[in-house]
């Protein structure tokens, strides 16, 4: 019975037009599927078996894909009930918690997003210890060290978004720093000798609190609806789309340099 | 009894006292790897880990800032890294013994390709299910935190970044933003992107390993385990109002008050050892602390290359060498000044205020 619902199944037009070949349980098929599947043609066909062991990768290269994939679902879901404006943002985020019974969207993104923190600290740290940065895999952990950066990143800009104290003075601090960036900072060593003095303004410095790097970060002297929109925007588009575009590179180099690292012949070799 | 106890915690967890305790301990795990990775040794290291968190979450004020919920990630980091660590120390352990005894890495035994569906993708598959619904869970459980609205007149005491920052905001007590906050971050992230280009030992690749690669791992794990994940907890943990330290168990209370006594190392020797009082423009008073900070970051490369480094410049060549220099000699800058604090209260090598030039 059931093998005549599958049969029937995969025998489909809707399913021929869809897989384009039956069911993967001969080896045929089992190639194919990896190859005639965009998504899952990110993989190579066939695996060395201890690139699968959990006690190998630690699995935590995936689970931050998986965590960046529920990222952008419930970021969107967000984004239906959200407006990045002072007047209605922090009641929006309000209404979510009293308004929408049981809803878990904003847990589940906030959560998600320290999760993926962790996972990527820690598929770094598996990539490290294992020394599959070694050749021929440099670049890519390369391309990996700026997708860190980039999930920091969503992580910071997307704190703001509540508007509440917790998310306006966290982003104060660690934006105050830039005060202090070196030249182009109003309090950072250096920006006083950016003072050119041309047409008699001596006493004018070229790098003020109007005008430097902290400036330009939270479009205004300190953070302010502005910036608000500012890391809305960052967040919701720019950040995701850089991001989802390294990850792809770092997924296709991951194949073309070879699949998961494994042990070559050099770990006989004397120092 | 429980009282003496809390309060000698308490006293442990001073900075003064619990890094360099952390350090030494980090030190003694990469020493006696074999035998702390055994699962029965590490099963009563974690045993004890949750015992000592779950009684501690009796104490009032230990509960409440550590159940915070944004404070919660922290926990898990904690174990996370604890476990993570312990997995790749007990197969290195297991594979450097086999390579002593000639045998090649577990990683490299038994290796016969397979297909990728159904084996990975039913992993990739499972994997995702199930911290699907350990996320769900926790999103039932614990409430996205939301305070009160948005006030720019009211900063809340403590003003703490988000908790994957407080390593950096925890460095602010030792270094000026523009290090702490500007330049150490920038030189995290080139040394990061460098450490491919650094490493030349081509032995390492696949297989956990501590032997064949002793200092790049503890390089490494000084660096994450130690300046990056211990100050993060001393950061959210042990640090209340005004940033001031508060053991586990203390009460954040907003009007402790700790001397301010730190001093400058143009002070110490101008006034302590010549006693002739401050000169008045800056560069006579900071030459000292200029020539020392020159020095080290300088100077004391080419030493190191013409002495106890000669073999290792070799093999690395000048331009790497000195990547590989510059980016440790900075990490290294934290515990130095650390050291330095503690034992001389020195507040800064170089202090050009009038520049911001504050090292
Ligand atoms: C958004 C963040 C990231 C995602 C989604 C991601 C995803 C992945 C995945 C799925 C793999 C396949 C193997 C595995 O699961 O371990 C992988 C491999 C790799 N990743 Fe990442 N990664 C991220 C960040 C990083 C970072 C921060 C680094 C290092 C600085 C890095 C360096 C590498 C390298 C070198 C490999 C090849 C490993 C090997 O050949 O064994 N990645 N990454």
């Amino acid at each position: 019975m059931w093998s005549n619902i599958s049969k029937y199944v995969t025998d489909s037009q809707v399913w021929k037009s869809i897989i384009r070949h039956g069911y993967p349980d001969t080896r045929r098929n089992r190639v194919l599927i990896i190859l005639s599947n965009v998504f899952l043609h990110l993989h190579p066909t066939k695996v060395p078996s201890h690139s699968l062991k959990l006690s190998y990768t630690w699995c935590m290269g995936g689970l931050t894909f998986f965590l960046f994939l529920v990222e952008t679902l419930t970021g969107v879901l967000l984004m239906f009930y959200y407006r990045p404006v002072g007047e209605y943002a922090y009641n929006d985020i309000l209404a979510l918690r009293e308004h929408v019974p049981l809803g878990i969207m904003r847990e589940l993104h906030r959560w998600a997003a320290h999760a993926m923190v962790i996972t990527v600290w820690l598929h770094m740290l598996r990539v490290f210890l294992t020394g599959s940065y070694k050749p021929p895999r440099e670049f890519n952990w390369g391309i990996g060290v700026v997708l860190l950066t980039l999930t920091l990143l969503l992580s910071f800009t997307g704190y703001l978004l509540p508007w509440d104290q917790l998310a306006i003075w966290a982003i104060t601090v660690g934006s105050n720093m830039a005060r202090a960036t070196p030249f182009v900072g109003h309090e950072g060593p250096g920006s006083k000798l950016l003072n050119p003095g041309l047409f008699g303004m001596e006493d004018v410095p070229l790098i003020h609190a109007t005008d430097d790097a902290r400036f330009v970060l939270l479009g205004g002297p300190f953070v302010g609806e502005a910036t608000l929109l500012r890391f809305y925007v960052l967040h919701c588009v720019f950040i995701p789309l850089a991001a989802a575009t390294l990850m792809a590179a770092h997924f296709w180099r991951v194949r073309k340099d070879g699949g998961i690292s494994a042990p070559t012949d050099e770990f006989s070799k004397p120092l | 009894m429980i009282e003496t106890l809390k309060h000698l915690i308490n006293t442990l967890a001073a900075p003064t006292i619990f890094l360099p305790l952390v350090a030494v301990l980090f030190f003694l795990v990469l020493h006696y790897y074999r035998l702390l990775s055994r699962p029965a040794v590490a099963g009563g290291i974690l045993l004890a880990a949750v015992v000592f968190y779950a009684v501690s979450l009796l104490d009032n004020n230990f509960r409440h800032i550590v159940a915070k919920p944004d404070n919660v990630p922290i926990t898990m980091m904690l174990f996370l890294s604890g476990f993570c660590v312990w997995m790749a120390l007990r197969q290195a352990a297991i594979n450097d013994e086999r390579i002593e005894r000639g045998l090649p890495p577990v990683e490299k035994e038994g290796n016969e390709t397979i297909f990728v569906w159904p084996d990975l993708v039913y992993i990739e598959f499972l994997a995702a299910v199930i911290v699907g619904v350990l996320l769900t869970v926790w999103s039932i459980e614990l409430k996205a935190p939301l305070e009160q609205p948005a006030s720019p007149f009211k900063a809340p005491n403590p003003s703490k970044a988000p908790w994957y920052f407080l390593g950096l905001q925890e460095m602010l007590v030792y270094f000026d933003p523009w290090l702490a906050g500007v330049v150490f971050p920038t030189l995290i992230i080139t040394g990061l992107i460098c450490i491919p280009y650094m490493d030349i030992n081509p032995r390492g690749v696949g297989y956990y390993t501590l032997k064949h690669r002793r200092m790049a791992i503890t390089v490494y794990l000084f660096g994450f385990l130690f300046l990056w994940v211990t100050l993060i907890m001393l950061g959210t943990f042990f640090r209340g109002p005004n940033w001031n330290f508060f053991g586990p168990y203390e009460f954040w209370d907003v009007h402790k008050v700790e001397p301010l006594v730190n001093i400058n190392l143009s002070e110490i020797i101008y006034i302590k050892i010549l006693g002739t009082g401050m000169p008045s423009h800056w560069l006579p008073r900071e030459i000292w602390g200029l020539a020392l900070i020159a020095g080290y970051t300088f100077v004391l490369p080419i030493l190191l290359a013409k002495t106890v480094l000669k073999n290792f410049y070799a093999k690395m060549g000048l331009l790497r060498y000195n990547v590989f220099m510059f980016h440790f000699l900075m990490m290294m800058l934290l515990p130095i000044k650390m050291v330095c604090r503690w034992m001389f209260n020195l507040k800064y090598f170089v202090a050009i205020t009038e520049y911001f030039f504050n090292i």
